[in-house]
């Protein structure tokens, strides 16, 4: 399994994709935190979807993580797409035969790659903190937030629960990428329809029927790194999403093990 | 009894269209360098395929290396392979390809230099494979299967897109390998190459095996050629009336006559040409080669 997980690595590290994949992400990061900030007074809200988030909300021991926590689905978005296509495109390029040959143990290859992919986002979500929490205490004066509580030991726990939530969401997000990438077996086809599905599907859904939501994978998801929502509960988004990574895990694996490797 | 490299038995591979491969049977000695050819769609894909636990196979048994292939995982770090052409990833250098190979084979990471070297691309392994030629991505390919210093090396289509001096390079190559006791087992269309280097032939024909044995077993089977031009076309059909009249099969195609026959028979007919009167502008008897067999025994001329 070692030999699987730094062999992947070595493809994950190369600069193009690392720093393409950082790149987006600290887009991302910065965008959303400097508009929580610098949109404090904004009519049109500076959150997403157009919510407002005051002061009173981000002078708590929480406030500092306040934008990471709001980019958590974004960052998953960006794990799906580099978990699909990196797992896809062994398909795509005929290499997954040479894995094989190498290694014939089909779930030890799973495994070893999904375990690099966790660390290689494991490595997003601890920069994108990081240039998070620094903006928010770079713009924290400009947009007259107090950051007394933000490093008190409430403050620090804040952080690390945050830090945990979005972690979370980020890998499930990026395994729901993986498991797409081996039913589909195209980076194309399982990129557009994990993105498809999260950022259109669901929401036009939810503007349906609320009620939806509370049961979408997308929506599970994001409400973890969120650590909650107004609509719905952290151990609902946690137990339901969890459940859709682990059965749609299962039927990947289940068929990756059994389907013939034949391109 | 002969060791074996490979050994197959009754092994098929059926497709809702039909068999892929349908009851194989055939052995390949342990240090031997094996042809394993067959039209396209014939199977040599899916057979091997099949010997690297790639896919399974509806029915049959087959052995590499006298373990099963149910359990690919106990021969495999003894087998290099390359199957339907070269595969690597293109955003990354050819080194890089083969280290992720020996990394996750375990390998010494050292071999994959003296590997590029071997192959002829020094100089460009720290190129993307993007930026590779058919022939370089081929030679890389080669290079991938030779990692695990294999025991059987299981090449699909080598030389493909290799010019006349990259063939005459992998054919030393695989000779090589072969005196230093690797088993080659090779497919190919290039039937020539294949002729000059293998000792063993596996001929398949819509799934099924049609001949496996010894190269000098093949050609045996097949009768030498006399090929004959005259100076008058006409003379031709005389030249056929004297073949068979000495019970030698015979035909006529692109104005030369074609014998069935033992190279000794030339003289005599050119003793009887003469005597009819009739004057021979080339008389050249012919061994059989794989090409004209493979063709004789396929049905498939494409």
């Amino acid at each position: 399994m070692i030999r699987v997980i730094f062999a992947e690595w070595r493809k994950l590290r190369r600069p193009t994709l690392f720093f393409g994949t950082l790149g987006a992400a600290l887009f991302f990061t910065g965008l959303t935190t400097t508009f929580l900030y610098l949109m404090i007074d904004s009519e049109q809200g500076n959150s997403d979807r157009g919510r407002r988030v005051g002061r009173e909300v981000l002078n708590l021991a929480g406030g500092s993580v306040y934008g990471f926590a709001s980019v958590g689905g974004l960052l998953g978005i960006i794990a799906l797409c580099v978990f699909a296509a990196q797992t896809s495109q062994e398909y795509t390029y005929g290499t997954l035969r040479n894995l094989l040959v190498r290694q014939p143990g089909r779930l030890r290859i799973l495994m070893g790659k999904l375990i690099a992919m966790k660390f290689f986002a494991l490595i997003l979500v601890v920069i994108t903190a990081i240039v998070s929490v620094s903006l928010s205490v770079a713009l924290s004066d400009r947009a007259k937030v107090t950051t007394d509580l933000w490093f008190t030991s409430d403050g620090f726990h804040e952080i690390g629960k945050t830090f945990l939530n979005v972690t979370i969401s980020v890998i499930y997000y990026g395994i729901v990428g993986m498991i797409l990438g081996l039913l589909l077996r195209s980076p194309i086809s399982a990129i557009s329809i994990g993105v498809l599905w999260i950022l259109i599907i669901e929401n036009l859904l939810g503007a349906v029927k609320p009620v939806f939501l509370d049961w979408m994978p997308g929506s599970q998801l994001t409400t973890i790194a969120q650590g909650g929502s107004a609509d719905i509960s952290y151990l609902h988004a946690l137990t339901l999403g969890t459940s859709y990574v682990i059965v749609g895990a299962i039927v990947a694996a289940f068929l990756f093990v059994r389907r013939d490797v034949a391109n | 009894m002969t060791a074996l490299a490979i050994s197959v038995k009754d092994l098929s591979k059926k497709y809702e269209t039909g068999f892929a491969v349908s009851h194989a049977n055939f052995e390949v000695p342990l240090g031997t360098i094996c042809g394993f050819v067959g039209p396209n769609g014939a199977g040599k894909t899916t057979t091997i395929r099949m010997l690297l636990g790639l896919i399974t196979p509806t029915g049959g048994t087959a052995e590499v290396l006298g373990e099963s292939i149910t359990h690919p995982e106990k021969y495999l770090s003894r087998v290099g392979a390359m199957i339907e052409g070269p595969a690597f990833y293109p955003a990354l250098s050819g080194e890089e390809n083969l280290k992720v190979l020996a990394t996750l084979g375990g390998y010494p990471i050292e071999r994959v230099s003296k590997l590029i070297e071997t192959v002829g691309l020094a100089g460009r392994g720290g190129s993307k494979y993007k930026t590779y030629s058919l022939g370089m991505k081929q030679r890389l390919g080669i290079a991938a299967a030779l990692l695990p210093e294999p025991k059987v090396l299981v090449l699909d289509e080598p030389t493909n897109g290799l010019d006349p001096e990259g063939i005459q390079e992998v054919r030393d190559l695989l000779k090589k390998l072969a005196s230093g006791g690797t088993t080659v087992f090779v497919s190919s269309h290039l039937l020539s190459e294949l002729e000059l280097i293998s000792e063993y032939i596996v001929m398949l024909r819509k799934g099924e095996v049609v001949f496996a044995g010894s190269m000098q077993d093949l050609l045996m089977k097949q009768q030498p050629v006399i090929l004959v031009k005259t100076e008058s076309s006409a003379d031709l059909i005389k030249i056929v009336e004297i073949a068979h009249a000495d019970g030698h099969r015979a035909t006529i195609r692109s104005e030369v006559a074609h014998i069935e026959g033992p190279a000794e028979w030339a003289g005599t007919l050119n003793k009887k040409a003469f005597e009819a009167g009739i004057l021979l502008t080339q008389l050249s008897p012919q061994l059989p080669n794989l090409e004209e067999t493979f063709f004789e025994m396929t049905g498939d001329r494409s």
